[in-house]
């Protein structure tokens, strides 16, 4: 019954199958017969490379271009060329620890909120992902589903976790009724620098902490039982055990998770951008949003600057990742600063 | 008892259920209201009317205005609990209202009517899915349309990630040949360039190719993942040689060799990708703000943005949209959670 209702589907797909493998199986036979076996190799690699090219390398090698150029142009040709003066003006500062003085404050208002917003979001995700490893690495009923629990709004999309969290949060929302129940008069959460902030740094907490809490409970299940069993009747307490065996050899998953939180918080844009806009005035805008902003929303639309700024943010990243690579002995593990690819 | 409580806390038989145990529940059951909570808050509330939404506190379930359908009226009447002067208190269906006075009729005997003052009734409730929030969203907001442009960049850029990725993982497993290990270094390395950082220079490449306000400039530059090809790399290195060579000594063209053996054996590896390609796609965001700016081609991820920008948001309308949009991203996750875990654990991807 159950085969025969899967056949079509089945029959379908071997014929689209077939189809394929004749209509690229001639031309492909013909540069077998022209390269030899290994070099048809190349062949293979060839669309995955034409499209890495068309789509990072060229583009990077333009956002040098875009960085040194000025103008409102798009076109390469129309733009003239301004040498460091994009990144001049984004570095020009009377204090970089006070926005307000920088010839481009939204910019070093970006920068702070994110170098912020990286250091407590980091810091507590890690430390929350790591108590949630360890609470689910016990022996407790229900673990795979407790897993999926803490797994699950890492799926979501971000703009699914910023609407969840927006009508929640605002002014007749659930925390407010909540609040209410209690005789409080809750604010609107979203409106106010410091709460939207806090705000901004919990919800990336929760839509996040499930992928690093599976990482580090990966890594506790690698660790050998027979060591807790050899302490155990050392009869060595639970915190002992926990800072002579669970810590130190926890450390390079721990240290991996937290370049790699790093690594992703300082490119935080999309649930935020969604959440509050950046908002309320600046209070949570990030590198990220800066850059889309300064090339994509304004209506002079400044590429050198954005550019600039990317550099700016690649910089960073490299630092990070140069960490990352110096941390994490495997090397390339495929383990990468970047979540959609 | 002991023993079933024991049973239960999963605890070693010589292991006291003892208070680390209670607090591991606690905090797990204190993880399950915090990240389950306002996912089925959401859900819940979309299938609340309009005039549901706008009740301060909210209700948890979805209420609505009861109603009763009576012979010889069209329609389904709106049901009030009236004081009536006499000092009782009946259930009556309201026929029209004029100003502050309102005919009402006892829908078990339809031929006496009633005038009552709108301040002697108040509105019955009853339990109501407000479904129509999710009908009128196809017709109100071409929602159908945003949900095919999802569908077809996440299906169709899925396909090309799985054939290309499968390809280049082929070559960089199974041949030896010149310059490959610098080709699959150069592939790696695009780990380490978010698209956050080519965000502008993109852009240009993508209008220069005509692919602005397209559907395919949004799949085009996402079908060749350095972590795919990591993974069906690994993968197919695991694949005898013996078969392939086989297939050579039956004069199999490479090609036949990589579609007809190579490509089945890594089946469980094709899912794995498969799986997160249509995550990564589905919920994509920021590149596609940046290449779609007609409201035609906008994604669903798109939509909802946009909606929840406007001055005056129908939050019913855009709860729908937003349960429609995590439902497929949430039926994944249920039924296929085990191998995007094992795929995280191996390989860091996400």
């Amino acid at each position: 019954m159950l085969a025969s209702s899967r056949l079509p589907l089945r029959a379908l797909a071997v014929a689209i199958a077939t189809v394929a493998l004749n209509a690229v199986e001639l031309p492909m036979r013909a540069l077998q017969r022209l390269l030899g076996v290994p070099r048809i190799g190349w062949v293979f690699v060839t669309p995955n490379l034409v499209v890495l090219g068309l789509f990072t390398f060229l583009p990077i090698v333009i956002d040098f271009y875009y960085a040194f150029t000025g103008g409102v142009q798009l076109d390469l040709r129309a733009r003239p060329f301004t040498g460091w003066e994009n990144l001049q003006t984004l570095f020009e500062c009377g204090s970089y620890l006070d926005p307000s003085t920088c010839r481009k404050d939204l910019f070093w208002r970006a920068v702070h909120n994110t170098a912020w917003f990286a250091l407590l979001q980091v810091g507590l995700m890690v430390v929350l992902s790591l108590v949630t490893a360890l609470v689910l690495n016990r022996k407790i009923l229900g673990r795979g589903f407790f897993r999926g629990v803490f797994f699950y709004p890492v799926l979501l999309s971000p703009v699914v976790v910023a609407l969840i969290w927006k009508w929640i949060l605002q002014r007749e929302g659930l925390l407010n009724a909540m609040l209410h129940s209690a005789g409080i008069a809750g604010p609107v959460w979203l409106n106010e620098p410091g709460w939207a902030f806090s705000w901004s740094v919990f919800v990336s907490i929760w839509a996040h902490m499930g992928f690093y809490t599976l990482i580090l409970l990966a890594g506790l299940q690698a660790i050998p039982a027979d060591l807790y069993e050899a302490a155990e009747m050392d009869s060595a307490s639970p915190w002992r055990r926990f800072y002579r065996i669970t810590l130190p050899l926890l450390m390079p998953n721990l240290l991996v998770v937290l370049v790699l939180a790093v690594i992703r918080a300082v490119q935080m844009f999309d649930e935020i951008f969604v959440l509050t806009g950046g908002g309320p005035g600046s209070a949570t805008l990030f590198i990220v949003q800066f850059i889309y902003q300064t090339a994509f929303a304004e209506s002079i639309r400044l590429y050198g600057l954005a550019a600039a700024a990317s550099l700016v943010l690649a910089t960073t990243l490299l630092a990070l990742t140069v960490v990352q690579l110096r941390i994490s002995r495997q090397g390339l593990s495929g383990k990468a600063g970047r979540d959609d690819g | 008892m002991v023993d079933l409580v024991r049973m239960l806390a999963g605890t070693r038989g010589h292991r006291r259920l003892d208070w680390t145990d209670w607090l591991s529940y606690a905090y797990l059951l204190l993880g399950l209201v915090l990240m389950f909570g306002p996912v089925l808050w959401l859900v819940l509330s979309s299938f609340k009317s309009a005039a549901a939404l706008n009740e301060f506190p909210p209700r948890l379930l979805p209420y609505g205005q009861a109603s009763v359908t009576v012979p010889g009226h069209p329609g389904p009447l709106p049901l009030f609990r009236v004081k009536l002067p006499d000092g009782s208190t009946r259930q009556l269906a309201e026929l029209r209202r004029i100003g502050i006075q309102a005919t009402m009729i006892d829908p078990e005997r339809p031929e006496e009517e009633f005038k009552v003052n709108i301040r002697d009734r108040e509105r019955v409730r009853a339990f109501h899915l407000a479904l129509e929030n999710y009908t009128e969203i196809f017709g109100k907001f071409a929602f159908g349309r945003f949900l095919w442009n999802s569908v077809f960049i996440t299906v169709v850029a899925t396909l090309i990630t799985l054939l290309f990725n499968a390809m280049a993982a082929f070559a960089l497993s199974k041949y030896r040949f010149e310059g490959q290990k610098w080709v699959f270094l150069l592939i790696i390395s695009t780990l380490m360039i978010p698209p956050t950082i080519i965000l502008v220079p993109n852009f240009l490449v993508v209008s220069k190719l005509s692919l602005l306000n397209s559907l395919w400039g949004v799949i085009w530059p996402a079908v060749a993942t350095p972590t795919g090809v990591f993974l069906l790399r690994q993968y197919m290195l695991t694949i005898p040689d013996e078969l392939i060579d086989a297939a050579r000594m039956d004069h199999a063209s490479e090609w036949r060799i990589f579609w007809r053996i190579v490509l089945p054996l890594s089946a469980p590896a094709l899912a794995v990708l498969a799986i997160f390609s249509v995550i990564w796609r589905w919920n994509d965001f920021l590149w596609p703000l940046v290449v779609l700016s007609r409201t035609e081609n906008f994604t669903l991820q798109l939509a909802l943005n946009s909606f929840q920008g406007e001055l005056t948001t129908q939050w019913n309308y855009l709860l729908a949209m937003t349960v429609l949009t995590l439902f497929p991203v949430t039926i994944v996750f249920a039924f296929l959670q085990r191998y995007i875990t094992a795929g995280i654990a191996s390989a860091g991807v996400k």
